[in-house]
């Protein structure tokens, strides 16, 4: 691990990322734009007394998943062409360690990551005055684990496409059942067992659960901690596996 | 630089192989590629790696940066097995097809590929001018000409000063004078030292080179000058010299033995 060629890798990505203007700007404006939506999507709804509103539940857990499925996807395209363009075949000839690339695509992203979340993040509070009990902060913590979760997915599936389009298909396989388990449809302890058994298993189940600690608890408990442990657990354990995806010599 | 010569072992000198090449075989998944081959690199020059396409040019190429497993026989570049980690440090590699990042400028793709070797903003300014795209430095590369992108590409290769470059087919695409003005700072570098080697299929370059591998069908012709070749094969046009000689192999026989002029001048096959 050399901290300069992971910075060096971080300021590569970015700069990449720089120049595509258009990039950018899906990735901060799409989320507050689709939590517009759900906002207006439930406005109508009449509750009885004291009743949190859907979009106090539904638009928080967006705010997490959000920052899983645009990484997901912006991180397995631009290692796929990484792959397929000879640049890091290139790379791995040089003294880079591979902790070095992943860290630094991790890193970059993450940071966008971070700034998507922040916005997201202010307009649910300050525009559509979003009701939870616990801090902002955590909600931002939470939507950046769940960024790096989403990078270390993406960086271990193009692994396995051979092109732009296959890359983009892993969505459906990797990023949608979690979506339809984390809870956010069906809280998990109705799910029949066999469904709740994935749950349990798959990362973003955690990052709902530790949001729905925010929204209950004024401050961090023990379960949000927990929680927390697992998805960045979960994580590095992913993007360790995506470090064996990185071969310096083919057979 | 002076961690560079001591830790690999090899004597600095004429006599000492950059690299060294012993009953080397290749698989590319279950197709066999390269079918033993023997040769010897000498430090300090420019070599040419020669043949028709499919001969196994690249393979023998990325064996020796390190990126493609050995399935027989060794390869010792600079003193040491291909793909040690030390040789990271001291190969260069410029793959066929520009592997420079588009959407970056040509500062940053030099700037970043310097990074992995410690290198600051005097290489990476070096590296630009060696090229000759100073005046683009700042340009996007996915806005440059495809000669250029070539250009961009072996300039990430120069920041990193290596002992040993491997360049394959660095002058495909690149017009008379770019190419004689590429061939020229291979020159040079080799003057300072660089061992270079260099693939090609266009057999006019052959005599730009100190040494040449002729390889054919995963298996080596011969390793020999260019002066060699001509009288070899009869012709002062390398072209028909190379094909006279693989007529000449295949009237041989099957078992192409790679062999050196003195050999073939002894028993006079070629006479």
């Amino acid at each position: 691990m050399d901290f300069l060629m992971m910075l060096a890798t971080t300021r590569r990505v970015l700069s990449q990322l720089r120049h595509d203007h258009r990039s950018i700007a899906l990735i901060l404006v799409v989320p507050a734009m689709l939590l517009t939506a759900v906002y207006f999507l439930y406005e109508n709804e009449s509750l009885p007394p004291g009743v949190p509103r859907t979009f106090d539940r539904v638009g928080l857990m967006m705010l997490a998943i959000f920052p899983f499925v645009v990484m997901f996807l912006v991180t397995s395209i631009t290692m796929l062409r990484e792959r397929t363009s000879g640049t890091l075949e290139r790379l791995l000839t040089t003294p880079v360690h591979k902790a070095d690339l992943l860290f630094g695509y991790g890193v970059a992203f993450s940071l966008m990551a971070a700034l998507q979340s922040l916005v997201a993040t202010a307009v649910a509070y300050w525009i559509f005055g979003l009701d939870i009990v616990g801090a902002p902060a955590y909600v931002v913590l939470i939507a950046v684990i769940n960024a790096v979760l989403g990078v270390a997915l993406g960086l271990f599936c193009s692994a396995f496409a051979r092109t732009e389009f296959q890359a983009v298909q892993f969505m459906p396989v990797v990023v949608v059942p979690q979506i339809l388990l984390c809870g956010l449809f069906v809280a998990r302890d109705r799910m029949n067992d066999l469904l709740e058994a994935i749950s349990n298993v798959l990362p973003l189940t955690y990052s709902v659960d530790a949001l729905q600690e925010v929204a209950a608890h004024a401050e961090a408990t023990s379960r949000l901690w927990q929680d927390v442990a697992a998805m960045a657990g979960i994580s590095l354990g992913i993007l360790v596996l995506a470090a064996l995806t990185l071969r310096r010599r083919t057979a | 630089m002076s961690h560079l010569a001591a830790p690999l072992g090899t004597a600095r000198g004429q006599d000492a192989a950059a690299v060294a090449a012993s009953a080397l075989r290749v698989n590319l998944g279950r197709r066999p590629v390269l079918l033993g081959v023997d040769f010897s690199i000498p430090a300090g020059g420019i070599t040419g790696l020669l043949g028709p396409s499919g001969s196994g040019k690249t393979t023998l190429m990325r064996t020796i940066v390190g990126a493609q497993r050995i399935a027989g026989g060794t390869v010792e570049v600079l003193g040491l097995p291909a793909g040690t980690a030390a040789l990271r440090r001291q190969v260069g590699y410029v793959t066929q097809s520009p592997s420079v990042y588009p959407d970056l400028t040509v500062e940053a793709n030099v700037r970043y590929f310097g990074a992995m070797h410690r290198k600051g903003k005097t290489d990476v300014a070096e590296a630009i001018a060696a090229v000759g795209l100073e005046p683009l430095a700042r340009r996007k590369t996915a806005d440059l000409s495809g000669g250029q992108v070539n250009r961009v590409s072996l300039a990430c290769a120069l920041v990193a000063h290596p002992r040993l470059l491997v360049l394959d087919e660095p002058t495909v695409g690149l017009d008379p004078v770019l190419r004689a003005d590429l061939w020229e700072r291979f020159r040079a570098m080799a003057r300072a030292g660089t061992t270079l080697l260099v693939s090609s299929h266009v057999m006019e370059e052959a005599s730009r080179c100190d040494t040449l591998l002729l390889l054919r069908e995963g298996r080596l012709l011969a390793q020999l000058t260019p002066a060699e070749l001509s009288r070899r094969g009869h012709s002062s046009n390398l072209e028909q010299a190379f094909l006279a000689m693989i007529q000449a192999a295949d009237h041989a026989g099957t078992a192409v033995e790679p062999e050196t002029a003195e050999s073939a001048r002894r028993d006079g096959r070629l006479h």
